[in-house]
Order: structure tokens, then sequence, then C-alpha cells
């Protein structure tokens, strides 16, 4: 079973598809939502989409890392980062159909 | 920001579209998704992030309240690894 990539165009064909608008105002659409999402992300707000999962910017304190080729320190700033927590909705999803791994 | 802030949103951005074509826009998007990582696919949006799909091995597991071993089955977990765009993004503007 190849693992397909999916990208922004396969996007834009499902909604192409599934809502019946231009191809190109899909494509518009598409980056649209992922922008909004990501502004919001960006000003360190929570994003939840239900049924889907949520994502959260969470703080990263400073810490002590070392460069792994030179063994020297570095001090790695403090910076946020994304966390996507899946909701249990799309945990269920993603198992419900890998249940033919088993065994 | 929940699901309906983010379709109102787009749709004052869009006055010429109804609010509930772009409820559909968002639900198709996050639709295929979904689908997506149910066949175990990726998703890569470049700038935005990935999602993928990683396997958790079976294991042991007790039931905190009694202590019981139960085994716990293989699963799958979704996974999501922003893209350097979003976080350079988020590390913007260099916190206070």
């Amino acid at each position: 079973m190849a693992t397909k990539t999916i990208t922004r165009a396969d996007l834009s064909e499902a909604v192409y598809q599934k809502v019946g608008l231009s191809r190109t105002e899909s494509a518009a659409l598409v980056e649209m939502v992922l922008d909004q999402i990501a502004d919001c992300l960006e000003q360190g707000e929570m994003v939840k989409l239900s049924s889907f999962g949520s994502f959260v910017v969470r703080p990263k304190g400073q810490r002590v890392g070392r460069n792994p080729k030179s063994g020297q320190e570095v001090p790695i700033p403090p910076r946020k980062v994304l966390v996507f927590k899946p909701s249990n909705i799309l945990k269920g999803r993603i198992n419900g159909e890998a249940v033919g791994e088993e065994d | 920001m929940i699901k309906s802030e983010l379709v109102g949103r787009v749709a004052a951005a869009n006055p010429h579209l109804y609010q509930r074509d772009i409820e559909n826009v968002v639900n198709a998007i996050l639709d295929t998704i979904s689908e997506a990582l149910s066949h175990g696919d990726r998703v890569e949006l470049r700038g935005f992030g990935a999602f993928s799909v990683k396997s958790r091995p079976a294991r042991m597991g007790r039931n905190p309240r009694t202590g019981a071993h139960v085994s716990v089955s293989e699963k799958a977990v979704p996974f999501f690894k922003s893209g350097k765009e979003m976080r350079q993004r988020l590390n913007r503007e260099s916190a206070s």
C-alpha cells in the first residue's frame, strides 16, 4: 500500500468537487482558510476545530542544547511552538480503518 | 477561535459568497485531511505544516485504579509538524 501525500492542490480539488465553486475560487478559499488559522495562531490564540482537533501555541523556555557534531554547548533561546491536539473523533477515525493492520 | 468563527472571518472577506458555502469549504478541507490520514496518507501544506500518522506499538498498560494489567493493542495516532514559515511567524516578534 503506497502512501500518498495530499497537498493544497488536492484540498482545492475536494472543495471544488464538494462545494461547487470555481476551481480558482476553491483554491483561493483553501488559502484563506489556512491563512486565517495561521494569523490567529500568530496572535497566540488557540484554534479549535470541532471533530478535527485544536492547534495550540505553547511557549518553550530557554534550555541548553548541544551541537551534535562538535559537542559544543549552545543556548537555545525561548520560543513558541505549535502543537496539534487531535480530537477523539479524528483519533477514532484513524484507528477505525487501521484495524485491518492488526495481525 | 472556533470553527464557526473561522467560517465567519472567511465569510466576511468574501461577501459575494453564502456563509453556508464557506462552512462547506472548511468542512471539505478538514474532511479531506481526516480521510487521508485514515488511509495512512500524509498531508503536506507548505508553509503551514504537515500531518502524518504514527503508529504506537502494542504495550502492557495498567488500570490505574485497580493496578490490573491490561494489554493495549497497537494504535495509530495523528501527528502534526509545523512548517518552517509557520514557526518563523510564531517567533517573529521577539517575545518581550
